[in-house]
C-alpha cells in the first residue's frame, strides 16, 4: 500500500466515523422506486471500464448518447402531445404550437379512436373528443393536417391497437396533399405489448396484433422508409405504477420481442431495427431517471449487437422520446406542477433524449388550456436556450453516483429478463397477467408509502393548503357538440363514397386477414375508398377475435 | 355478533384504460377487510349494474379518467335503479372537475373523490356510511 493509499483509506474511515456520529434527518433515503441509496458514492461503487461500458457519444454502447455531436449538432425536438375535440380544433392547436416554436407534431386520439370505434358507435357515447382528437376516416385526417406541409413536419401518433389503420389514413392523406410516402417522417406508437400490460387500449389478441406490427415494419421498410414504425414505450408502464427498473426491463423486453418477431417473419434485422424508437417517462427522481436513460442505451446496444447480431450501428442505437411524468402532477396547488415538470425535463435532457414533451400544469384537472401548454413549451425553451446544459454531451458521466445507478439499473433489468424468460417470454408473461401484477404491486406500495408519509408530495401530504374553493386555474372543457358534428360528418362520408369500392376494399382486408398479404397495404387502399376506422377494425375483430384481459385481482 | 363484511364493486365504465387508481383502491379496501369485486376494464353501464345485482353489493365505486363521467356515471345509476339497486352506496373518482362533482352529488352519487385522495379516506368514508346505514336499518 502506498502512502497515498493509506491517506485515502484514512480519509474514508474518518468520513465514515463522522457520518455515523452525525445527526440524520428522519426521512426515507430511497429512490422514488424504493431502491436503497448510500449517503455517498465513490470509485468502488461505480466500477466500470470507460471504453467498453461508456464509449464515446455516437459509439457503441452509446451510454453517452447516440450522436457524436449530441445537442451541439441539433437540439432535441420539442414535441408537445396534443389533441382534443374535433380534427378542426386540433388542427388549430397544432398550428398554434408550430407558431410558438414547436418543432414536431404529436397527436393524442380520443378513446373511441384508440379502441377502433367510429365516433358514432354506441360505445363511443360521451367519449368523442374527450381525451384526444376523434379521427374516424380519411376525411378527418385531412382536416387534422389541413394547411400543414406534411413533407416538412414530422408527426407522431400515439395509437396502438388500430395503429396500422391510422398510419394508412396518414399515408393516404399525404398522397392527397401530393406528398409521396417516401417523404413522410414521423412515428406511430404501434406498441401493443405495453397496451396489454399497462395502457389498455387494444383491438385484437396478441398474435394477430404482432403480425400487423411486422406487416407495418415490412411495408414501411419499402414504401415509407423515414417512418419510425414503432415507439416501444415504457411511459405507460411507469405511469401505471411500475418502478424505474420495471419500466426499463419491461420496455426493453417488449422491444426484443418485436425484433424476434420481425426476424421470424423473414425480415433482415438491419432492414427494420434502425426504425425502432423508444419512449420513456421522466419521473421526479432526478438521478435515477438519468441513470435509467443511460442504462437503456447500453443494454439495447449490447442486445442488438451480441444477441440479435445486427451489423448496422443504427440498429444498435436506442433513440428515444421522453414525456415528463403525468402521475407526479397534483391537483392540489397546480402551479407547482410547472416546477416538477422542469426538473423532469432537465433529467431527460441530461439523459440524452431525442425529443421531449413537457406536461402542462393543469393535466390532473382537464386537458390543457392554451396558456398552460405554452408555459410547458417555454419550459423546454428556457432549458435549451438559457441554462447552457445542452452544450456538453452526457455531462454526468463519471459521477460515481450516476454510474453506480446506471450499473444497478442494468443489473435489475437483467434479473427481470431472466424472470421473463423463465415464464415463457414476454407474451406468455403478459397473457398470464404476471407483468400486470408486478406493476400493480409497485403502484400499491408507492400509494402506501405516500399515505404513511415515507414519500412526500408537496401540497398532498405536506405543505397542504385549504383548497376547498376549487382550483385556482382555468379548466379546459370539451364541447359536447363535437360528438354530434362527428355523427353528421360520418353520415356524409358514408353517403358520398363509392359504396361498391368501399365494400371491395373491406373484402380485401378480410382476405388478407385470412392469408399472408401485407395488411397495411390493404388498409391504405381501404382509406382511399373512404372506409371508416370502425369498419376496418370491425373486420379485424371478426377475423381475429377480441382480446380479453387476464384477471389480476 | 361478527360484523357483516362490506361488499364493494369497483368498476371501470367506458373505454378508458386508466386502471391504476381503481385497482389500487380495490386492493387497499380489500386489505381493510372489505369484500371487493373488480370488474376489469371497458364495462358498459348495463354490465356494471348487472354485476352489482348478481354480487348483491353494498357499495359501487366507479372510476373514470377519460372525461366521459357526465355521460356514463348517470347511466350506471339509472341501470342500478332499474334493477332495484338504487339503495347501494354509489361513489366515484377520477379526473372530474369540481362543478361536475357537485352535479353528480346532487344526482344520486353519495360522494366523488378527486386526484390526490388518500385511499384511507375512501375506506373510512365507506365504513362510516355503512355503519350509519346498518344502524338505521337494524
Amino acid at each position: 500500500m502506498s502512502l497515498q493509499d493509506v491517506i485515502r483509506t484514512d480519509a474514508a474511515a474518518l468520513w465514515q466515523r463522522a457520518f455515523d456520529k452525525g445527526e440524520k434527518r428522519d426521512a426515507d433515503f430511497t429512490t422514488v422506486s424504493g431502491a436503497k441509496l448510500e449517503p455517498l458514492y465513490g470509485p468502488d461503487d461505480a466500477a466500470l471500464d470507460p471504453e467498453t461500458d461508456l464509449g464515446y457519444p455516437g459509439q457503441f454502447p452509446y451510454t453517452r448518447g447516440v450522436h457524436p455531436t449530441m445537442y451541439r449538432g441539433r437540439l432535441w425536438t420539442m414535441r408537445q402531445f396534443a389533441g382534443f375535440g374535433s380534427a378542426k380544433q386540433t388542427n388549430e392547436r397544432f398550428k398554434y404550437l408550430l407558431a410558438h416554436g414547436q418543432t414536431g407534431l404529436s397527436t393524442a386520439f380520443d378513446f373511441p379512436t384508440l379502441m377502433g370505434y367510429d365516433s358514432d358507435h354506441e360505445r363511443s357515447r360521451g367519449e368523442v373528443g374527450q381525451v384526444g382528437v376523434a379521427i374516424s376516416c380519411l376525411r378527418d385526417m385531412e382536416t387534422l393536417m389541413e394547411g400543414i406541409p406534411m413533407a416538412d413536419v414530422s408527426t407522431s401518433m400515439t395509437i396502438n391497437g388500430p395503429a396500422p389503420i391510422l398510419l394508412a389514413f396518414y399515408i393516404a392523406c399525404g398522397e392527397r396533399q401530393g406528398v409521396s410516402p417516401t417523404k413522410l417522417r414521423g412515428t406511430v406508437q404501434n406498441d401493443i405489448l405495453k397496451e396489454y400490460q399497462a395502457q389498455h387500449a387494444w383491438l385484437v389478441p396478441a398474435e394477430p396484433a404482432l403480425r400487423m406490427i411486422t406487416d407495418v415494419m415490412g411495408y414501411c421498410a419499402t414504401h415509407v422508409p423515414q417512418w419510425n414504425t414503432i415507439s416501444i414505450s415504457g411511459y405507460h408502464i411507469r405511469e401505471a405504477g411500475s418502478t424505474a427498473a420495471q419500466e426499463l426491463a419491461f420496455t426493453l423486453a417488449n422491444g426484443m420481442e418485436y425484433v424476434r418477431r420481425g426476424v421470424a417473419a423473414g425480415l433482415d434485422v438491419d432492414s427494420f431495427a434502425p426504425r425502432l424508437s423508444f419512449f420513456f417517462d421522466s419521473h421526479i427522481d432526478f438521478f435515477e431517471e438519468i441513470a435509467k436513460f443511460r442504462a437503456a442505451r447500453r443494454i439495447w446496444a449490447r442486445k442488438m449487437r451480441d444477441e440479435f447480431h445486427a451489423k448496422d450501428p443504427r440498429s444498435w442505437m436506442l433513440r428515444f422520446h421522453t414525456q415528463t411524468a403525468g402521475v407526479t402532477l397534483t391537483a392540489q396547488q397546480p402551479e407547482n406542477n410547472i416546477v416538477r415538470t422542469a426538473y423532469e425535463a432537465l433529467a431527460a435532457v441530461l439523459g440524452g433524449t431525442q425529443s421531449l414533451h413537457t406536461n402542462s400544469m393543469d393535466e390532473t384537472l382537464s386537458l390543457p388550456t392554451e396558456k398552460a401548454v405554452k408555459i410547458a413549451l417555454r419550459t423546454q425553451q428556457i432549458l435549451a436556450e438559457e441554462t447552457e446544459v445542452a452544450h456538453v454531451a452526457d455531462p454526468l458521466a463519471g459521477s460515481y453516483f450516476v454510474e453506480a445507478q446506471t450499473n444497478r439499473l442494468e443489473k435489475d433489468a437483467e434479473r427481470y429478463f431472466a424472470e421473463i424468460d423463465k415464464r415463457g417470454g414476454v407474451v406468455a408473461a403478459t397473457e398470464a397477467g404476471w407483468i400486470q401484477r408486478e406493476i400493480h404491486r409497485s403502484a400499491v406500495a408507492y400509494q402506501r408509502a405516500t399515505e404513511q408519509g415515507q414519500k412526500k408530495i408537496v401540497g398532498v401530504n405536506c405543505f397542504q393548503e385549504d383548497e376547498s374553493g376549487g382550483p385556482t386555474i382555468a379548466i379546459h372543457k370539451i364541447d359536447a357538440a363535437v360528438e354530434r358534428e362527428q355523427h353528421v360528418r360520418l353520415a356524409d362520408v358514408r353517403k358520398k363514397r363509392d359504396s361498391a369500392k368501399a365494400k371491395r376494399a373491406l373484402d380485401d382486408v378480410r382476405d388478407a386477414c385470412a392469408g399472408k398479404d401485407n395488411l397495411l397495404a390493404r388498409f391504405v387502399a381501404a382509406a382511399h375508398a373512404d372506409c371508416t376506422l370502425g369498419e376496418i377494425a370491425g373486420v379485424l375483430r371478426t377475423s381475429f377475435g377480441e382480446y380479453h384481459e387476464p384477471k389480476i385481482l | 355478533m361478527t360484523e357483516q363484511k362490506i361488499r364493494v364493486l369497483v368498476a371501470k365504465p367506458g373505454l378508458d384504460g386508466h386502471d391504476r387508481g381503481a385497482k389500487t383502491v380495490a386492493s387497499i379496501l380489500r386489505d381493510r377487510g372489505m369484500e371487493v369485486i373488480y370488474t376489469g376494464l371497458h364495462q358498459t353501464p348495463e354490465m356494471i349494474a348487472e354485476a352489482a345485482t348478481q354480487e348483491d353489493v353494498d357499495v359501487v365505486g366507479l372510476s373514470i379518467l377519460s372525461g366521459a363521467h357526465m355521460e356514463l356515471f348517470p347511466r350506471v345509476r339509472a341501470e342500478l335503479v332499474k334493477r332495484g339497486m338504487g339503495h347501494v352506496l354509489l361513489v366515484g373518482g377520477g379526473i372530474i372537475p369540481n362543478d361536475d362533482m357537485k352535479k353528480l352529488e346532487a344526482d344520486g352519487f353519495a360522494k366523488l373523490f378527486g386526484p390526490g385522495t388518500r385511499t384511507d379516506d375512501i375506506g373510512v368514508y365507506i365504513e362510516t356510511e355503512m355503519k350509519k346505514r346498518r344502524a338505521h336499518s337494524a
